[in-house]
């Protein structure tokens, strides 16, 4: 249905220029003016000035302006940044896999398996409204669940099954992966459920006469249409995972490190050069992995 | 469609389904009920009595940190953003619906800002306010910060609102003689009024619960998420989940608000 408007749209011819539109795209500038100037002053003028200071030398007290390049060879000449970074796209990946797979199935049962919209909708609801709320809080509600004392380990020793509590539950990588995936499997749900409510359910019913089993159904329909809407998803979980410091600070206990958390902390230490130029090489990495999935996927289209 | 029996795919992701929204909610029911621990309970289960002791202590004056304060901030950002989000992304989305130079550029610009890290946008914001000579406040930079997340969101929405638009009705108002004023008043903005409450719910919730844009950008003055972080490392009492219970509530009120303020406009413009 959704297709059908799109392309009358797109039908509809354009109307011939009136001398009023002229004034008409004016008015588009105007309307357009706001979202340029915000984003401009909050966007693009700190990009621009985190290059720049990138190059500045420092001492523990302020910055001085120059044109130094050692903010970035001290940087990627040491063996902790790379190890850093590797830990960062290590998380990134398995994120990105574990949340790929829960938000297919998640969005396909909502898409192919409730039948009446008024269901589908409470039930989409239900996944959204805890990405209404506060990410720091549902991070720290593992603690009482993963906890040395939590309610996984006292039901694991109550039940005899481990003879002490399992240490590594929280304070880990396993617990800062969990906790991602709570924290981000909604952004891959929502795009791929809005993919597959606009595939053509007659496309399933052909497959289905033509004699294909639901399993074909699933890979040579239902999975190829549903791309662009799990690009869309791949596109927000990794650039978040990218950018995460607080889930790996609180839920490794300090134990493992992401490049923001590098940042972090040499923002507290006041070096500020120091993690501008990190800035610019994470800026960077995060624009190559977004572009290379955009040339899978034009997400005007998608909208 | 005629109704087929369920099928065996149905039941084992029903099941899945059932142990996600589990695995959403159940960690965060474990602090809403130990949230009411008692006097002498601690960190995690099992509660020791039950009370609101850790309720009474979390709004009186605290040794770390200022919750009222931080409170009124943040509702206060959370509506400065919410206003500015809805505002400008309508404008946007107008703007869009129509071609001229530069629109995919811009376009590209609010993608981009959402896929920018959100420290690199704290971090160069703080810079730019140092090296102007500003002072970095709640009310200027840290609104700015929370702008460039929200924005993005607010003119994806309405972008693709608009393109499910259909032209015709605005042709239909100015055929019957309206000016595009009236056209806008009563033809359109009724008809995109759910879209736009949505957008200021993202607005709101996005804002009162970010975090990492606010790390550098708030100045002197802590917006909530920030308390509850540092908490996080001072505070090794109930007293956090007693905070954690009544903010959840919070958001759950608005969005509960929000759905009602929409199901209301779509009645009454059924019925108009």
């Amino acid at each position: 249905m959704v297709a059908m408007s799109e392309t009358a749209i797109a039908d509809v011819p354009i109307r011939k220029r009136k001398p009023g539109s002229r004034i008409a795209e004016f008015a588009a500038y105007l309307q357009a003016l706001p979202l340029l100037v915000i984003l401009g002053a909050f966007l693009l003028l700190p990009i621009a000035m985190i290059t720049v200071v990138s190059f500045w030398d420092y001492d523990f007290a302020q910055m001085y302006p120059g044109f130094v390049t050692f903010n970035y060879t001290e940087t990627l000449g040491s063996w902790v940044t790379w190890k850093t970074y590797l830990n960062t796209l290590k998380f990134a990946a398995i994120v990105w896999g574990l949340t790929l797979t829960i938000g297919f199935w998640v969005a396909y049962f909502l898409a192919f398996h409730i039948r009446s919209t008024a269901m589908q909708m409470v039930l989409f609801l239900i996944c959204t409204v805890p990405f209404l709320t506060s990410n720091i809080i549902r991070m720290i509600s593992w603690i009482p669940v993963l906890g040395r004392n939590g309610l996984i380990n006292s039901a694991l020793v109550g039940a005899g099954i481990v003879p002490q509590p399992i240490e590594w539950l929280l304070y880990s990588d396993f617990a800062v992966v969990l906790a991602m995936v709570h924290l981000y499997t909604l952004f891959m749900v929502t795009p791929i459920f809005n993919t597959m409510m606009r595939i053509d359910k007659s496309l399933i019913e052909a497959a289905r006469d033509a004699g294909a089993s639901s399993l074909q159904v699933l890979t040579n329909v239902v999975l190829p249409l549903s791309k662009p809407g799990m690009a869309i998803g791949t596109i927000f979980v990794v650039t978040l995972v990218m950018a995460d410091f607080s889930t790996v600070q609180v839920m490794s206990g300090g134990q493992s490190a992401s490049v923001a958390l590098m940042m972090k902390n040499e923002m507290s230490l006041l070096q500020y050069p120091a993690a501008a130029a990190n800035a610019v090489v994470l800026l960077i990495l995060v624009l190559l992995m977004v572009g290379g999935i955009l040339r899978v996927v034009d997400i005007r289209k998608e909208l | 469609m005629q109704r087929e029996p369920r099928s065996r795919e149905f039941y084992i992701l029903a099941v899945f389904f059932t142990i996600f929204v589990l695995f959403l909610y159940g960690p965060l029911s474990a602090i809403l009920i130990l949230s009411f621990q008692g006097p002498n309970g601690g960190l995690t289960f099992p509660l020791n009595g039950v009370s609101l002791h850790w309720f009474v202590n979390l709004f009186e004056k605290q040794a770390v940190g200022d919750f009222g304060g931080a409170l009124r901030r943040s509702l206060m950002l959370g509506l400065m953003v919410m206003v500015t989000t809805v505002l400008v992304s309508l404008l946007a989305g107008l703007a869009f619906r129509r071609k001229f130079l530069g629109a995919t550029a811009l376009f590209y610009l609010a993608v981009a800002s959402l896929v920018v890290p959100s420290i690199i946008i704290s971090l160069g914001i703080g810079v730019v306010f140092s090296q102007l000579g500003l002072q970095p406040a709640w009310y200027s930079s840290a609104f700015g910060a929370h702008l460039t997340w929200t924005l993005p969101f607010g003119v994806l929405i309405m972008f693709a609102v608009f393109n499910r638009f259909s032209p015709a009705y605005e042709e239909a108002a100015r055929d019957l003689g309206a000016t595009s004023w009236q056209t806008f008043r009563h033809v359109l903005l009724p008809m995109i009024a759910p879209s736009l409450i949505g957008v200021g719910l993202f607005g709101f919730s996005l804002s009162y619960d970010e975090f990492a844009r606010t790390l550098m950008t708030a100045g002197t003055y802590n917006t909530l998420p920030l308390e509850i972080y540092g908490m996080t490392t001072n505070v090794t009492t109930p007293v956090l989940y007693a905070l954690g219970t009544v903010t959840t509530l919070f958001s759950f009120l608005v969005i509960a608000g929000t759905l009602g303020l929409i199901v209301f406009v779509n009645r009454r413009r059924a019925y108009a």
